[in-house]
């Protein structure tokens, strides 16, 4: 019989490296989104839902909040890891975090090509 | 709160006091681990600047997931879905309570943000000593606040 409680199974360095994989999707996007919001603001919604609607931005800002969800699903675990020390209580806010962020990107798919 | 903080730091428990070792023991006569006294400073001001950058990045972080996230999808869903619904959020969104608001998560998403990029580059390696890293930390502050500031008077 093997007591091991369900942590520690060495995806620690992968997961480090996907958060800062992740973070730079973030930044290239934040600093795009921002440039465009400056310099070609949208005028009125025909405006703001062509440039969501629209081949480029749409699959960027959803590359985008996939990126981020992966980044909040590493940040909030690392979170609960580290004040929860209640292994039952960890592992549900875990889960829950987990089922909401997927929750979270169905939803922006359905936004963003609803 | 600050009563509370001041408080504990003057209880014996958390004052800082310097453990010089006695004589050191043989191995023979080890004894239980003594109980040493800890020393935590609750004051967040006494913290050294990249401690309150790393703090700051977690409590930012936590926020914008728990608050950000859902509230910029729905205010997106609506705002694509009818012309109508875009002029509303416009109108809430012009209110200057939300503003005050928007500001506060525009802070938030600002130093998670450098304080991100701070993070990447001490992973390279770059300004990684003491010095270096301090006063970095201290820009990053500054440079959230300050760009807050100024998106907010753009804002306005």
């Amino acid at each position: 019989m093997v007591k091991q409680a369900p942590v520690g199974a060495h995806y620690g360095l992968r997961d480090w490296l996907l958060q800062r994989i992740t973070a730079v999707v973030m930044i290239i996007w934040t600093l795009f989104f921002a440039g465009l919001l400056i310099w070609c603001p949208p005028q009125g919604w025909a405006d703001w839902r062509q440039m969501f609607t629209g081949n480029f931005l749409r699959p960027l800002t959803l590359l985008f909040i996939a990126a981020l969800l992966y980044h909040a699903w590493i940040g909030m675990r690392d979170i609960w890891m580290d004040y929860i020390k209640s292994t039952a209580l960890r592992l549900t806010l875990q889960a829950s975090t987990a089922l909401l962020l997927i929750f979270y990107f169905i939803w922006s798919v359905a936004i963003l090509w609803g | 709160m600050v009563e509370i903080l001041r408080h504990l730091r003057n209880m014996p428990y958390f004052s800082c006091q310097t453990n010089l070792p006695s004589l050191p023991m043989s191995s023979s006569d080890a004894k239980p681990a003594r109980q040493r006294p800890k020393y935590y400073d609750l004051n967040l001001a006494n913290l050294p600047a990249p401690g309150l950058l790393s703090i700051l990045h977690r409590i930012t972080g936590a926020a914008l997931f728990l608050i950000l996230i859902p509230t910029l999808l729905f205010i997106l869903q609506q705002t694509l879905q009818s012309e109508l619904d875009f002029q509303r959020w416009k109108a809430h969104l012009g209110h200057p309570m939300a503003k005050l608001i928007l500001i506060g998560f525009i802070w938030a998403y600002l130093h998670h943000f450098l304080a991100g990029i701070r993070y990447l580059l001490l992973d390279v390696h770059v300004g990684i000593d003491k010095v270096s890293a301090r006063s970095s930390a201290r820009a990053v502050i500054a440079a959230g606040f300050i760009g807050a500031f100024l998106i907010g008077v753009w804002l306005w």
